[in-house]
């Protein structure tokens, strides 16, 4: 794996963690980085289609950001992979313990990823969690 | 023939003019210029940044009454 990878390793539920590892999967995708985001136990429940739930913010910026025009944390997923080079993948192990399947999921995302798997593509590149 | 375009991104904060900037790219032909509208103070700075990693031709940056405008030339 070349130093040009990105791994981000999304673990919270918080809008401005969701948001901050939304802008920097598609700021490096289209800039011409291999981005790969594995989403895991408290992100998760906000890509699964029936929950319409809106992630809380953890901060007054992040309700501050709530009522600006600022693009929604899942677009910008969706434009990391189809503008570049980013794969959104659901945590296998979260989705078992929400007992949630791959067609409960967003349609952009790919394929469910374990933690050995996403582990040894991180290897050589660089690894953000949010 | 080549084309130019502008794209109004005003009132959208960092990255949504950038990534509109490259939505547009994407089906632009070469030497195709397109002009970005952006009132976010980070994406003026950003966006001649992006243009100069994946090296687009940067024509133009210029401020108006709060209002940068960014000409962008795709080059590839």
């Amino acid at each position: 794996m070349s130093s040009n990878k990105l791994s981000i390793l999304v673990v919270s539920g918080s809008l401005e963690r969701l948001q901050m590892a939304a802008m920097v999967a598609s700021v490096g995708a289209v800039s011409g980085t291999q981005v790969q985001v594995l989403l895991s136990m408290n992100s998760l429940q906000y890509f699964v289609r029936a929950n319409t739930q809106e992630p809380g913010a953890e901060g007054n910026f992040g309700r501050t950001m709530a009522g600006k025009k600022v693009p929604p944390f899942k677009q910008l997923l969706q434009q990391a992979m189809e503008l570049g080079d980013a794969k959104i993948h659901p945590c296998s192990m979260a989705m078992d313990v929400l007992g949630t399947k791959a067609e409960d999921l967003e349609p952009f995302l790919a394929r469910p990823l374990g933690l050995t798997r996403f582990l040894t593509d991180s290897v050589g590149g660089q690894l953000l969690t949010f | 023939m080549t084309s130019k375009q502008v794209i109004d991104a005003r009132g959208t904060f960092c990255p949504g003019p950038l990534m509109e900037l490259i939505a547009a790219i994407k089906l632009a032909a070469v030497g195709d210029e397109i002009e970005v509208l952006s009132t976010d103070e980070g994406s003026a700075s950003d966006i001649p940044e992006w243009i100069h990693k994946v090296g687009h031709d940067l024509v133009s940056t210029a401020s108006d009454a709060g209002v940068w405008h960014v000409v962008v030339r795709k080059a590839k």
